[in-house]
């Protein structure tokens, strides 16, 4: 078992997210994350998932999405060179003048911008890699009182030169 | 010229060159009832339950080779259609369903009779919408026919809302459709169809085993072709039953759960299993470790997603049956398996495929007797007991078709299936075989056999018993017959073992039954009856014919395989 990625083209259609979604739950499958958008092409969207299993499933999974007729094209991502970034908002609340001092110095080192902030809190926007998003609220989670996350899941785009993951 | 979508309905029809419509009335589809009712080219045939409707239109795809097309309301009408689709779904019927659906504003408001069916039944149909605008209507159903009978056929559903079959639009209905999502494969891999055939010209002991695939891709003549041509001796699935003719020489018979002994010991010895359109479930495989354990595996099949799915193959070829084997039969030259064939012969009559014959009238014996009567003819089954001794004891192949409900195993499919093939082929003798608890379940369909005209030869095999179920509990369960006699009632002690001179009367009388329609009814009791029984159906050319066979409830499927062992151990006696 490990962490596999898809880019699938659909149909920009109702229900065609209800579809994708209920053949993981529907056959087992792991799902991880997932994320949708429309694409340049409003009549197309832009699937990016991320499913947990071993080589068998996952190819019998690509062969499912390909098989709907709704499902356009699908692209494995899991080895090539690619973009990857995840947004992440993390509210950082009841903090001292102190930890707040704290939180500004874990931006800093992450890189991360403080999008918001208030008499005892400290709101984190983060555009980072899913891994270094999970070590942030590790982070995060071991040095204050509360915390609140919201993530939005992996979006992924094949690279030009380089690559970020 | 802008017409109404009901109109646009219609003539979609027309356009596809469907003559026959299966279709339940009801608020939301009067409106395109009301067009049917103005034209005379589609005949509308009225069943007595949406489920039987669906089975209907599954009975008349599978005899004809057209697509089956029904037409229900909204809410109930939609849901009761829904085993019918997931039967369809998985046996791969070609059929178009269209729901009725309140308006457009309606929907979310829970209005009267509204349910999400696109929603309840995504994950058993091939492709599922709800028309939300006027102007796709016409696109909308050209593609649904397109994707029911192309590639891997299956069911599709359109929900039409009422007001889209009121609201006037463009006339037109298109020529052609382009799907950028939905390519059906339809060339072969030469290459590695001359690796599969390399290695069966190589192998020593080969086996071909058949699916459904051969018959959905009406590639009979050419297995047989080929099959002689190399001289490779053959197994089929259920769905499989009469892709090649079951007297043929090479033919050894169903493997599986209930196959024939020699036909599971050779795909447990055999060095190369060359499989076409089969997705090997369960049923075929057993203990998935010790299947064709000696094998190496060749798989064509045109579902990309059957192959390697449960069985991990060693050539995958994804193709159409009929194409691989043209292509094939271009190269296929003799091999000498005279060993081979002679040491499956030698297993056959180890253990041969047969009932004891001192027991009165068995199974076996009305089957041959069916077998002896007719020739070109349509047999359709139900599920349990009986559609195994079909399986096991029907000769199939030629001008013989089967209908039986291979994956989903539906109870009630086989009476209602037979009433739409013969509504289909009326030139033909109909005959579904069914059990006395598969029957009950859709048996009001009577009133539609007489009144659509559609005089079926009904074979009721009665064991007072849903026998396969009882089978298992008396196999495996102690004989504890929990909720399987069907003569039980409440005054029946609690731990019943079995039948006794204080059981209460069976019921229904179907000989009653029979008459209430004005159907005729025949009740036999011994071997010497049944073939004049038979005859005496074919003559009713008028109403069908009930032929209540009363046999013992004692009477087992053999060979058995328990469900997750390996094929090679059969349960024999």
């Amino acid at each position: 078992m490990k962490n596999r990625w898809i880019a699938l083209y659909v149909e920009n259609q109702v229900g065609v997210l209800a579809k994708v979604s209920g053949l993981f739950s529907g056959k087992s499958y792991n799902l991880q994350s997932l994320t949708v958008g429309t694409t340049e092409d409003e009549t197309v969207s832009r699937m990016t998932i991320c499913v947990a299993s071993d080589d068998i499933t996952f190819e019998q999974i690509k062969k499912q999405l390909n098989r709907m007729v709704e499902v356009i094209k699908v692209i494995d991502l899991t080895n090539v060179p690619l973009h990857m970034k995840e947004i992440l908002f993390a509210k950082v609340l009841h903090c001292s003048t102190a930890e707040k001092e704290e939180v500004f110095q874990i931006a800093q080192v992450f890189d991360v911008q403080v999008a918001d902030i208030g008499k005892d809190g400290v709101l984190l926007e983060c555009k980072l890699t899913e891994r270094r998003n999970n070590e942030l609220i590790v982070l995060l989670k071991s040095r204050f009182k509360q915390i609140e996350v919201v993530r939005g899941g992996a979006v992924a785009i094949e690279s030009i030169s380089t690559s970020c993951r | 010229m802008d017409i109404t979508g009901r109109k646009l309905f219609v003539r979609a029809l027309l356009e596809e060159g469907v003559d026959t419509i299966f279709g339940y009335p009801g608020g939301m589809v009067t409106d395109v009832m009301d067009e049917l009712y103005k034209q005379d080219e589609i005949r509308l045939v009225l069943p007595r339950h949406e489920q039987a409707l669906i089975h209907e239109a599954e009975g008349y795809a599978k005899a004809t080779g057209k697509v089956g097309v029904c037409l229900v309301t909204s809410g109930p009408g939609a849901t009761n259609t829904i085993t019918g689709l997931a039967d369809a779904h998985y046996d791969n019927i070609p059929l178009v369903c269209f729901t009725g659906q309140v308006p457009l504003s309606l929907i979310g408001n829970d209005a009267f009779q509204e349910v999400d069916i696109v929603g309840m039944t995504r994950s058993i149909t091939k492709y599922g919408v709800t028309v939300r605008d006027r102007k796709d209507l016409g696109k909308i159903i050209k593609m649904a026919f397109h994707i029911a009978r192309t590639g891997k056929p299956g069911p599709v559903l359109i929900d039409l809302p009422k007001d889209i079959q009121t609201q006037s639009g463009d006339g037109r209905y298109p020529d052609t459709v382009n799907i950028r999502g939905y390519k059906p494969n339809e060339g072969v891999h030469v290459g590695q169809l001359k690796k599969a055939y390399k290695l069966l010209k190589a192998a020593h002991r080969p086996l071909i085993l058949a699916g459904g695939g051969v018959l959905l891709g009406r590639a009979q003549k050419e297995l047989q072709e080929f099959v002689e041509k190399m001289k490779v001796p053959v197994v089929t699935t259920i769905m499989g039953k009469g892709a090649i003719p079951a007297k043929h020489p090479y033919y050894i018979g169903n493997s599986g759960m209930h196959g024939r002994y020699a036909a599971n010991i050779a795909v447990s010895e055999c060095d190369v299993l060359f499989s076409i359109g089969t997705r090997f479930n369960d049923r075929i495989t057993g203990d998935l470790n010790e299947f064709a354990p000696n094998a190496k595996i060749v798989h064509i099949d045109i579902d990309t997603a059957a192959i390697s799915r449960n069985v991990v193959v060693d050539v995958p070829i994804v193709a159409d049956a009929k194409l691989a084997l043209e292509k094939l039969n271009e190269w296929a030259e003799p091999k000498n398996t005279k060993g081979w064939l002679e040491q499956i012969r030698v297993w056959d009559q180890e253990n041969p495929l047969e009932m004891r014959r001192d027991r009165g009238m068995t199974p076996q014996m009305i089957l041959e007797a069916i077998n002896a009567e007719f020739d070109a003819c349509v047999i359709t089954t139900d599920v349990g007991q009986h559609q195994m001794w079909a399986t096991q004891y029907l000769e199939f192949g030629g001008e013989k078709q089967f209908i039986t409900s291979g994956g989903l195993g539906t109870m009630g499919f086989g009476f209602p299936a037979a009433l739409g093939a013969k509504i289909g082929r009326p030139d033909l003798p109909v005959i579904c075989i069914t059990g006395d608890g598969g029957f009950q379940m859709n048996m009001q369909e009577m009133a539609t056999a007489i009144t659509e005209d559609a005089p079926v030869i009904i074979c009721l095999f009665n064991n007072q018993y849903l026998g396969m179920v009882r089978q298992m509990q008396q196999l495996f369960y102690g004989k504890r017959y929990e909720a399987t006699c069907l003569r039980r009632r409440r005054t029946c002690p609690a731990n019943c073992k079995g039948k006794s001179e204080a059981c209460p009367p069976y019921l229904p009388d179907f000989m009653q039954f029979a008459k209430a329609y004005g159907a005729h009814g025949i009740r036999v009791e011994r071997e010497e009856e049944i073939a004049a029984a038979l005859k005496e159906a074919r003559a009713h050319a008028d109403a069908p014919t009930v032929i209540e066979f009363m046999i013992s409830s004692d009477e087992l499927v053999l060979p058995m395989v328990q469900g997750g062992t390996p094929m090679s151990k059969m349960i024999l006696k």
